[in-house]
Parts: structure tokens; C-alpha cells; sequence
């Protein structure tokens, strides 16, 4: 069938969005985006298409085996798991022939064994039923349970942590630019199905119906009739010319995907905060960026949340217990932790802080909005920061507060506005 | 009028000074149907021709500390000043719609583009931009500036609907005339018992005259000393300085008030310098328009907007203030961007330094709140005075 | 070392060795020299009392250009500037202190006098306030009033001619000890006037499509003879007669504007610009426009030094002081904000173009505090995008490439999508 990929390079993560020729959205892909955009956008990619897969199986087995995909898709990501982890234990052994290791091969080999058994037999409960995961990255997962375990085990085996970590390190690259193929990644799924099937969530489904359903939906090719790429342009982008478009063009058309009734966008990225003026078939009519100072950007959060040593996502929960907003004047960055200390030295009480920090970058952002042309019904806020609700507590502040009476769009997708916009794009660049 | 306490008196200029709503002068204008409120920026314009023309001249001086800039921030990117984006954001925000015209005088090309502005979005309201001449000469300068002067006296009698005659003007030059003197025995006061007259309170007692017609402010102004002079303060001491750069956008009064906490006793300033800009009474006998005109030439202030055409002059002002209010150091305090206090500076440095005159420099924005660092600075110069000074 | 030379034509080696010979006057000890600056810029009156022009701005220019400003900046901010300030102004501070080199390798001498054209700029009252401490040499303050009103009045002419009678003018004898001879002016006005025809031609032209030139990366370049030392001088006509025949012969081509790399291949978006170019990064920002096909057709800073289009202005040899005052009170920097919006619709109109990009610079109030009202008011004059980008004059430190590139990427493709939907609205694909 035809497909239509959008894919946006961002600074910390890849998306990708695969659609339909008609705009239905059948997979979304996210990965971490390495040095390499080249594999960075081949994974993501990859990515999107699995999930198609996955969206093409769940129309073909229909609503009453919902419970049976969700443990399909664990089981295959667990799968996924493995095989990597296998790669880079191979990689990891692979590097062990290097002169440099020829005293310690012997007690390396058995560490990085013990490791990867231990890390192989974790996997099940990582991907157990019901876990939760803060990051769903190989990267991240693999490489803290590695330091982990390296750690014991070099000591174990009286080599240094650094010479494991070396070669973890030197690894990893490897294995995280490998894009497994179609045939792999085909197993894995009926490999995953077949697992799931025998569970307890295989119950009252046809056992052959499923894997005849599934035979059928990786036999359709997902053909990639165009591709579109966006990013931010300080990389260069792994494509031909005419398959890039700004990242602006594509958030104000994804936004308009996602909300046909929204005139004006914020996004708040990690680096940079856009605000978009769209018209009612998705053009954009006027646009403002912030792209060189961290104060109203997601950064500025970053820095809070280190000065207070807590996680970025801890920071909205504890600013919604604020009883006051402060009025916090220092929209710079460097100052936002001078401001927190003082404060802090006052007596004030660290929700009361947060919340008026909050209100602070919000403030910054909205700024940016007044400029690309203010505030127009309806509104609608995307990026990481659309998911502290404290920020969109401020958000709903100020605009009633400026505006008036006004619909605030907030999706739970909304990191893939960009992709989904470019994706449209490669859809009008084949259907005009 | 009685007196009251020192602090009553105090409390009563804070409580305008917050009012963004401006409820002073919209009670003033609601008085008598027709009557005009004219308002004007920073350094100098003649209010005298305003106050003629029956109107009340209104000092505006951006939202300052409290207010948020949510609009105003669409109208200038983030390397120009505040005061522009916050007048803005109360213009736009109806708190002046009760304000008939706008006078923005010859600072610098933010204020002076401002005017611009104010014409594409407020078409109904009278716009003027002052220009004062660089020109010094009567023959010259001079001319120019009697005709703009007469422009904006014809243009005020057209909105007010009612002529401005010579004596008008003449009534207007007393006024003002007994107001300069007010504040001047104010700053001579303050210079003299600084203990008794903190320079947070005699900044509000000015701007209070921002919004209140001047024979009020006047008024205000002795009640003030004699109180003040009732009043039994302790001495402090404090080290005695000149600030100097803050003419147009204002520093938070949190900011005045930590210079003082730092131990820093303000004796002299240029904050809302239009208050005390010419330097002696302007005659009330003869041409009105000819006498302002001579004052202004002859007899006026210096500022980082006015040229100085005698490089040897350059800096006397400063120099001056220093030796008569006996000062121990300037504080040289600049709103962030401000191009005509930055580009000042290193000239009047330069001219303060053989005189080995010490000085710091520090820079603010209307809404600056990290009052802490600011604190140590003058703290530390205070402290290096009071230690190091040959006296 | 550098990009191979497209072959420079007649009038571009004509220009390059007038400005050689200038730099060579300027240093070589014989004239007196004074230095003003280009909006203001009284080269004819200077020219009667044979005074060298020396243009502290284009100094800035070429050093830019050269790649020096950035350390030359560097300087005077150890030296005491301010961060926040007119970046010319440190430029030329630096290079004075780093040994005041002209361009032809020699050094400046000190000027005979300044002669302070107070035109449109407040920043070129401290700028000179700071050469004179320097200089120590007489300082002649000419005060043009604000056009503040949109028209200037008959007190602003009156005061200015009275200044350059009573002020300017002795002054100037003084120092050049030239007798002021009236007729002289009036002859050097003359002339003028007949360049300014031709250069109005020149910035007509690009209301043809395919433009033949470009009016902003092109255009400071043909703009220089008229706005610095030459306007009044024989030569200017020269090179404004040969500009004229290349344009022409262009246009008979059918070509398209030049880029740095040679002509561009086809026009595909026609912008009007508004703000002064970057200096530092010059070729590179020049490239992001041509490269996708863009043109130039008009901008604002080629009328800095003096607009001669909206209002037909020409200096008059019948009025010669009044003309003088005329050109200072006419020039774009001095011109009210509700004019500039006028101007600006009024090109995007007449020249065909698809919006208007601002190019706002960090260091000048003059152009840039109000920009954001101007093109929100364009807009809706003309119902054509704005876009907007913020860079420097010449402080390396502030131009970001990416950052430009992004968002002039962006613009294009909004121009080519609101296109896209105005041909054809039924067979949008979304």
C-alpha cells in the first residue's frame, strides 16, 4: 500500500508518522537521536512502520482482542530487546581481540558474560506485564543496568570499571546504528505472537486466525511512495532538498491535523519555543522563534529541576501545590536558580517558587506569541512542556487573563506534531 | 492644610505612585467637563505651555516593577528597554485611555520611534514629539525652539478648544516657577540632613508630582519638609553619592531603597529630571514663548541627550552636583540597552576620574527584583569610602 | 583563498577605484579631511571647500567585510562600551585603537574637523562626542530636526539653513581656509541631481519581472558613489551612465539579478527588505536568498543616505542651501514610522513583490525599535506575509546562520503554500 513518512529531527529525539493516502495516521516512531541523523531517521522510521503493522493487525483482529496486542507488543518489544542486547554482547566480545586486552581477556570475557546473562533474565521483568520504564530506549535502559552490573561484577573480576565501560561505550554506537531488517523484525512479531498466544492473554482468540491474520499483515508492503524530513536546520539533514520543509510549515500543518479549529500554536521544545499563526487550511501565516535564549524554552525547567536536584517531571506536580503565584521578574535562565536560592533563604516555600517559575516561563513564551501576530481561538500548546501541568495551568491563566475565553488544545501526541505535518507534506508533494 | 506625620504624608505618594489605574488625574478630569490631560515622557518637556492650555500634564514613566508586559512585549524585541513595551501595555490595556495626547521629547530613537507608533495605533489622540534643539544659540537654536514651542501651544488651544494667551503662559512660568523651588529646597534638604529625608521618600514626594497638578504637588511638597524637618531620624553613616543614568526608564524603588540600605546616602540624582531641568525661575515679564526659550538655552540641566558643544564642559553638571552636595561618589546606575546613559558613560568617567572621584556602575530594568547583588556593589563602595577616603 | 571572481564589469571597476582613490586622498596628507556620516551627508558643500570625506560608517563597513570588526568590537568593549550599543560605534572606537588603518593599508590621520550631521540617528551625537575626546579638532553640530509629523516644516528648513550659515559654514572655512563660494555648490548640485536621475532608474528597474538586479545585496553597492564621497562629482554620473547600460543591456538579456555566484538562474520569490544588511557574514547571507531563487526588488536601507523615489526629490542648484537642509530631513532614518510603513507598502505594491522581510538589527534603535509594528501594519496594508529575522551590523557575535536560514526557509515555503492554495483552492490535497 501507499505510505507517507514524515520524519522530525529534533535535537534530543527522532519522530517519525506514517500515514495513509487518506491522512489516517497508521504509526508513530520515536527514538533518541544519536550523532548520526542518518541512522537516527532510519530507526525512527523503522519504527513507525512496526507500529503501522501493529495498527494494520489490530483492524484485522478487531476490538475484542485488544488485550491480546497489548501483550503482542510487550512481547516484541522484549524481543527487540534481546536481540539487541545479544548484538551487543557479540560487539562488546568482538572488541575483547584488541591487543590492548590480551592480559585481561580472559576475566573480561567472563565479566561481560555474567552481565549480559543477568541483564538477558532482567529483561523479563523490564518488559514484564504492567512494568513501567522511564525511558522506553534501548540506550537507556541497557546502558544503566550495564553500569550497574559492571560495577560489581569489574570488582568480582579485579579489572577496572573504566576498561568495561570502555568497551560498552565503543559498543553501543555500533548497535544503535544497526537497523534490523524487515525479515527480523517480521520474526520478532510472529516470535512475539506466538508467546502472547500461549499466555494467558491468548485466551478465547483463534490461534490460527491470529497467525494467519498476522502472515497477512506482513505481507503487505508498506511501500514509502515519499518522504519528507524536518529538523531543526543547524544539522543537515539526510535529504534530498526538495524532501525537506521547515519545521515551522510542518507543526502549523500538524497542529491543523490534529485541530482543524486551531489558528494559533505554541510549542515549547527543549531549545527553542515556536509561535505559529495558521489560517483555516493549515498555512502558516506568520511565525516568531526563540532559538537563542533558554528562558521560555523547556531548558529553563531543566535548570530548575537541577538547582532543586529533582526530576523534570516531579517539577509540575509539586508547583500545582502552590497556594500563591509569586511574581518572579528574572526571566533569564542564570538567574532563575540565584532567584530560587534567595527565596528559598526568604522563607517562601518551594511550591509558592516553582509555581511563580512557572508562571515566569510561560510569560517568556507567551511573549513570543504576542510577537508572531498574539492570540487567535483556538489554542493550541505542543511539546514536553505541554505535559507539566503546572505550565498549562499558567498557560490557562494568561490567556483568559490577555485573551479572553479561549479553547486550549493539548494532545498527548503532540511530540509528533512536526512529523505529522511533514508527512502530510510528502502526501501533496505526490497527490499535489 | 494640616500636617500630618511624615509617614502619613509618605503613604498617601506610595498610594499614587502603585495606582497604575491613575485615579488621581481621572478624578481631576471628571472634576470639570472639557478639561484635557496631556501626558509626557522622559527628560524635558515645558509643562508650563501644557498647564496653560488649562490641561494636566502627566509624567509617564512606564508600568514599572508590578506590572506584567504580556501585549507590549509584541511591539519590541528583547534587546530594547522596558519602558516603551510596558507604556505600551497600559496604553493598550485602557489604562490611559482617559490621557487626551502623548509628548514624547527628543531621548533617544526608541522614544522618539515610539511616537510612530503611538500615531499608528491611537489615530484620535494628539501626538506630539518634542524635539529640543542641540543648537544653543538664541539666533539659531533658539528660533527653532520659540516655534516649537508655538506649535504646541496652537496645537493644545485646538484641542482644548480655547485660545492660550501670553498671560496664561505667564501664570504657568509662576507656578512652575514656585514649584522648581519647592523641589530644589527638597533636594537642598535632603542633601543637607539626608537622615531626614530618605531618598525613597523624596522619590515618591516626586513622583507624585508626576500625576498631580503642580500648585497640589507644590503644596505636598512643604508639608513634606515640615514634616520631615519635625520628624526625629536617626544619623546615619552613610557614605554620600550622586546617581546618575536613571532619566528615563526608572529603577524599582526596591533599587533606591537598597542603595540606601547599603549604606549609601543619595544626595543628589538625575530621576525625573524634568522636575528640577532648568536651573533658575523663568521671567514672568515679556514674551512667555522667548523666556522659556532663553531658559532652555541658557539655563538647563545636562543630560546624556543634550549635545555639550564645549568639550571642556563635558561632564560639569555631574562634576558640580558632586562638589555642592559634598558627595563622595557617583553611582552610575543605567537601565539595560539604554544607549544614551552607556554611551555617556565612558566621557563622563573619564572626566571624574583625574578628579579622582570614585564611582561604580550598575544597571537595572524597571522590574528588576535580584536587589541582592546590587546590594553588595554599593555595600562594598560604601564601605570602600568610609575606609579608604582621604577625609 | 577566495571564490573564483565573477568578472567584475565597467562600472564595478570604475567604483572600486574611485573608492581606492578617496581612501587614497583621505590618507595621503594633503587634504584636509572631515568626517560625517551618510544620512546628512553634505558632500557637496564639503567638496567647496575642498575637504577630503572620510564616512566613519563605511569604515565600520569595511572592516566588517574584512573580518576585523569582531576584534575591533572586542576592544572597545574592554575599553568600557557597553554590550548594548551601536555596534559602528565600537567598531570605529577599536580601529582607532588598534591603529586606525584604512583600508589601503595606510593610516588614518586625525580629522581636520567632524562635522556632526545629527540626522536621523541619536547615536551619531555620542559617536562623535567620543571622537572628539579623541581627536581633540573642531566639532560643528548640525541638528536636523525629526520629520516627526510625516512632513517636515518650514522651522526645521529655516533652522537648518540657519545652521549651516552660521555654524557649518564658517567652520569649515575655518578649517579648509576655502572662501564659500555659493556657485560652486550650486554647480556640484547640479550634478547631483543628474546622478540621482539615473540612480532612480537603477531602482526601478527591478519592478520588472525578472528583476535585473537585486535591490538590497546589489543595491549597497550601487547606492555607494551617491551616498558617500562622490555625489556631486563627475564621476558619480560617470558610473551611474555605466550602471544604466549594464542594467539595460540585462534587461534586453532577460537576465536575472547576480548572486555571488554569478546570475541567478531564475526568480522565483521578489521580497522587499526592510533594516541594514549584516556585514560580517555578507556573501553567506546573500546566498541564503539566491540560492532559493530570491530577489530583492526594494529595501529601505538603499534610501539611508537619502531617498530621491517616494517624493522625486533631487537637489536643487536654484535653492542650494534649502536643498541641503531638504536631503537631511528626507532620509529614511529620519522619516516618521507612519512614512516608513508607506514607503515600504507602497514597494511591495509597485514591485511586485510576495512580502516583506525584516532584517532587524540588535544595535540600531533607529531602524529597529518599532519594526514589529511596522510589518503587522504592512500586512494588513497589503495582505502580503512578513517575516521576521534579527541579526547585527557588524558584531560577528550575533549572526547565526542556522538560526537566518530557518526562518528564511520558512518564509519561502509560506509564500510558495499560500500560492499553492491561492491557484488552487478546490485541489487542495489536505
Amino acid at each position: 500500500m501507499r505510505t507517507f513518512i514524515g520524519i522530525d529531527l529534533g535535537s534530543t529525539t527522532t519522530k517519525s508518522v506514517l500515514i495513509d493516502e487518506n491522512l489516517a495516521v497508521l504509526g508513530r516512531g520515536i527514538t533518541n537521536s544519536r550523532s548520526n541523523y542518518d541512522v537516527a531517521a532510519r530507526v525512527s522510521k523503522q519504527e513507525a512502520k512496526i507500529a503501522a503493522r501493529f495498527t494494520l493487525f489490530r483492524n484485522a483482529l478487531g476490538k475484542d482482542a485488544e488485550h491480546l496486542l497489548s501483550d503482542l507488543e510487550r512481547n516484541f518489544r522484549l524481543e527487540q530487546f534481546l536481540s539487541a542486547l545479544r548484538q551487543l554482547e557479540e560487539t562488546c566480545m568482538g572488541y575483547l581481540d584488541h591487543p590492548r586486552f590480551q592480559g585481561t581477556k580472559a576475566a573480561l570475557r567472563q565479566a561481560l558474560e555474567s552481565v549480559f546473562r543477568k541483564i538477558a533474565v532482567e529483561a523479563q521483568t523490564i518488559y514484564a506485564p504492567g512494568a513501567g520504564r522511564k525511558s522506553d530506549f534501548f540506550r537507556d535502559i541497557a546502558g544503566s543496568r550495564f553500569m550497574n552490573l559492571a560495577e560489581a561484577a569489574s570488582r568480582e573480576a579485579g579489572i577496572p570499571f573504566e576498561t568495561m565501560l570502555n568497551i560498552y561505550d565503543k559498543s553501543i554506537i555500533d548497535v544503535e546504528s544497526q537497523v534490523d531488517p524487515d525479515e527480523t523484525v517480521a520474526a520478532q512479531m510472529r516470535s512475539g505472537l506466538t508467546r502472547s498466544l500461549a499466555s494467558a492473554e491468548g485466551a478465547g482468540v483463534d490461534r490460527n486466525e491470529a497467525l494467519s491474520a498476522l502472515g497477512k499483515v506482513l505481507a503487505i508492503e508498506l511501500e514509502e511512495t515519499y518522504v519528507v524530513g524536518t529538523g531543526y536546520g543547524r544539522v543537515r539533514l539526510p535529504f534530498p532538498k526538495e524532501q525537506i520543509r521547515s519545521e515551522i510549515l510542518c507543526h502549523g500543518l500538524g497542529a491543523h491535523m490534529m485541530f482543524p479549529g486551531t489558528r494559533t500554536v505554541l510549542d515549547i521544545g527543549g531549545q527553542d519555543t515556536k509561535g505559529i499563526q495558521i489560517d483555516e487550511s493549515g498555512i502558516v501565516t506568520s511565525f516568531q522563534m526563540n532559538d537563542r535564549c533558554a528562558a521560555g524554552c523547556g531548558r529553563y525547567l531543566g535548570y530548575i529541576a537541577d538547582e532543586m536536584q529533582i526530576g523534570l517531571h516531579e517539577l509540575g506536580p509539586i508547583a500545582m501545590k502552590a497556594t500563591r503565584v509569586p511574581r518572579i521578574n528574572s526571566t533569564c535562565t542564570v538567574f532563575a536558580g540565584a532567584e530560587l536560592r534567595d527565596r528559598l533563604a526568604l522563607g517562601e516555600r518551594r511550591e509558592d517558587i516553582l509555581a511563580g517559575l512557572h508562571r515566569a516561563i510561560m510569560l517568556r513564551a507567551i511573549s513570543i506569541i504576542s510577537r508572531s501576530g498574539g492570540v487567535t481561538n483556538e489554542f493550541t500548546f505542543t511539546g514536553g512542556v505541554a505535559k507539566n501541568e503546572a505550565a498549562v495551568r499558567e498557560l490557562h491563566k494568561l490567556l483568559k487573563e490577555n485573551y479572553g475565553e479561549m479553547t486550549v488544545n493539548i494532545s498527548p501526541d503532540s511530540i509528533y506534531t512536526g512529523a505529522l505535518g511533514a508527512a502530510n507534506f510528502a502526501l501533496r508533494a505526490v497527490d499535489h | 492644610m494640616s500636617t500630618r506625620p511624615v509617614g502619613e504624608i509618605v503613604a498617601a505618594c506610595e498610594e499614587i505612585f502603585e495606582d497604575l489605574s491613575f485615579a488621581k488625574p481621572r478624578e481631576w478630569k471628571a472634576a470639570v467637563p472639557g478639561r484635557k490631560v496631556i501626558g509626557y515622557m522622559p527628560v524635558y518637556v515645558p509643562r508650563e505651555i501644557i498647564h496653560a492650555a488649562g490641561m494636566l500634564p502627566l509624567g509617564i514613566l512606564g508600568g514599572g516593577a508590578d506590572m506584567e508586559v504580556i501585549h507590549g512585549d509584541a511591539y519590541y524585541q528583547s534587546y530594547i528597554c522596558r519602558i516603551p513595551r510596558s507604556t505600551i501595555e497600559m496604553a493598550i490595556n485602557g489604562k490611559l485611555d482617559f490621557v487626551d495626547g502623548m509628548m514624547f521629547p527628543s531621548i533617544c530613537d526608541v522614544i522618539r520611534n515610539l511616537s510612530g507608533i503611538w500615531k499608528l495605533l491611537f489615530k484620535d489622540k494628539y501626538v506630539r514629539y518634542f524635539d529640543a534643539p542641540q543648537n544653543f544659540r538664541e539666533e539659531v537654536g533658539g528660533v527653532f525652539y520659540a516655534n516649537e514651542m508655538r506649535e504646541l501651544r496652537d496645537g493644545l488651544a485646538k484641542l482644548g478648544g480655547r485660545e492660550v494667551t501670553d498671560d496664561d503662559l505667564r501664570r504657568s512660568i509662576a507656578v512652575y516657577n514656585e514649584n522648581r523651588r519647592w523641589v530644589n529646597r527638597v533636594y537642598d534638604f535632603r542633601a543637607d540632613f539626608p537622615w531626614k529625608a530618605p531618598s525613597a521618600e523624596v522619590y515618591l514626594l516626586m513622583r507624585a508630582g508626576m500625576v498631580l497638578p503642580p500648585e497640589e504637588h507644590t503644596l505636598l511638597m512643604r508639608e513634606y519638609l515640615a514634616a520631615a524637618e519635625a520628624a526625629n531620624r536617626p544619623m546615619r553613616d552613610n557614605c554620600r553619592v550622586v546617581l546618575t543614568g536613571a532619566f528615563c526608564e526608572q529603577p524599582p524603588l526596591s533599587l533606591i531603597k537598597s542603595l540606601e540600605m547599603s549604606g549609601c546616602y543619595i544626595v543628589d540624582d538625575d530621576l525625573l529630571l524634568v522636575t528640577r531641568w532648568l536651573l533658575e525661575d523663568v521671567p514672568t515679564e515679556g514674551d512667555p514663548i522667548e523666556n522659556l526659550s532663553r531658559a532652555f538655552l541658557l539655563h538647563s540641566a545636562e543630560t546624556a541627550a543634550k549635545y555639550e558643544p564645549d568639550v571642556a564642559r563635558k561632564g560639569s553638571y555631574l562634576i558640580d552636583s558632586v562638589r555642592k552636595r559634598k558627595a563622595d561618589g557617583v553611582i552610575f546606575a543605567a537601565p539595560s540597552f539604554c544607549d544614551p546613559a552607556l554611551l555617556d558613560k565612558p566621557m563622563i568617567i573619564s572626566r571624574i576620574e583625574p578628579l579622582g572621584i570614585p564611582y561604580i556602575h550598575i544597571q537595572y530594568a524597571e522590574n528588576s527584583s535580584q536587589m541582592q547583588p546590587i546590594r553588595e556593589q554599593s555595600g562594598t563602595f560604601a564601605d570602600s569610602i568610609k575606609l579608604w577616603s582621604a577625609s | 583563498m577566495s571564490p573564483p571572481e565573477v568578472v567584475k564589469s565597467l562600472s564595478q571597476v570604475k567604483q572600486k577605484e574611485m573608492i581606492g582613490r578617496n581612501y587614497d586622498r583621505i590618507t595621503g596628507g594633503t587634504a584636509k579631511v572631515s568626517s560625517t556620516f551618510v544620512p546628512g551627508n553634505l558632500n557637496e558643500l564639503l567638496m567647496c571647500f575642498d575637504i577630503a570625506n572620510n564616512l566613519p560608517e563605511i569604515n565600520a563597513i569595511q572592516n566588517a567585510m574584512r573580518k576585523k570588526s569582531g576584534e575591533m568590537i572586542a576592544e572597545a568593549e574592554r575599553s568600557g562600551h557597553s554590550e548594548d550599543v551601536c555596534t559602528y560605534v565600537k567598531a570605529d572606537i577599536g580601529m582607532m585603537a588598534k591603529g586606525n588603518i584604512a583600508p589601503n593599508g595606510k593610516p588614518f590621520p586625525d580629522p581636520d574637523v567632524l562635522l556632526l550631521s545629527y540626522t536621523g540617528c541619536f547615536t551619531f551625537m555620542k559617536w562623535f562626542e567620543l571622537l572628539r575626546e579623541q581627536y581633540k579638532c573642531p566639532t560643528v553640530m548640525l541638528h536636523v530636526p525629526y520629520a516627526a509629523d510625516g512632513q517636515p516644516t518650514k522651522n526645521m528648513r529655516d533652522y537648518i539653513v540657519k545652521q549651516l550659515k552660521e555654524d557649518v559654514i564658517p567652520v569649515l572655512e575655518k578649517v579648509s581656509g576655502v572662501k564659500f563660494d555659493i556657485d560652486r555648490l550650486r554647480e556640484y548640485l547640479r550634478k547631483s541631481a543628474i546622478a540621482e536621475n539615473d540612480l532612480v532608474w537603477m531602482l526601478e528597474s527591478s519592478k520588472r519581472r525578472p528583476s535585473p538586479v537585486d535591490c538590497y545585496f546589489g543595491g549597497v553597492y550601487y547606492m555607494g558613489p551617491i551616498f558617500t564621497a562622490f555625489r556631486g562629482t563627475d564621476e558619480a554620473i560617470e558610473y551611474y551612465r555605466l550602471l544604466r547600460a549594464e542594467i539595460e543591456e540585462r534587461i534586453a538579456l532577460g537576465l536575472c539579478a547576480q548572486s555571488p555566484d554569478g546570475d541567478m538562474p531564475e526568480e522565483n520569490y521578489r521580497l522587499v527588505v526592510e533594516g541594514p544588511p549584516n556585514w560580517t557574514s555578507f556573501r553567506e547571507f546573500w546566498r541564503m536568498f539566491s540560492e532559493a531563487g530570491a530577489v530583492v526588488v526594494a529595501s529601505s536601507y538603499t534610501k539611508v543616505g537619502g531617498v530621491y523615489d517616494y517624493d522625486g526629490f533631487r537637489h536643487d542648484p536654484d535653492h542650494p542651501l534649502e536643498t541641503l537642509a531638504d536631503y537631511c530631513l528626507g532620509v529614511y532614518t529620519n522619516r516618521n514610522l507612519p512614512t516608513r510603513v508607506d514607503m515600504l507598502a507602497r514597494n511591495i505594491v509597485d514591485y511586485d513583490a510576495d512580502g516583506l522581510l525584516i532584517n532587524s538589527i540588535k544595535s540600531c534603535n533607529s531602524f529597529s525599535a518599532g519594526q514589529l509594528v511596522m510589518m503587522r501594519e504592512i500586512e494588513k496594508i497589503t495582505g502580503k506575509p512578513g517575516a521576521f529575522i534579527e541579526t547585527d551590523l557588524v558584531d560577528p557575535r550575533y549572526f547565526s546562520s542556522a538560526n537566518v536560514k530557518n526562518r528564511l526557509e520558512s518564509y519561502f515555503q509560506m509564500i510558495d503554500q499560500k500560492r499553492r492554495a491561492g491557484g488552487s483552492a478546490a485541489a487542495s490535497g489536505a
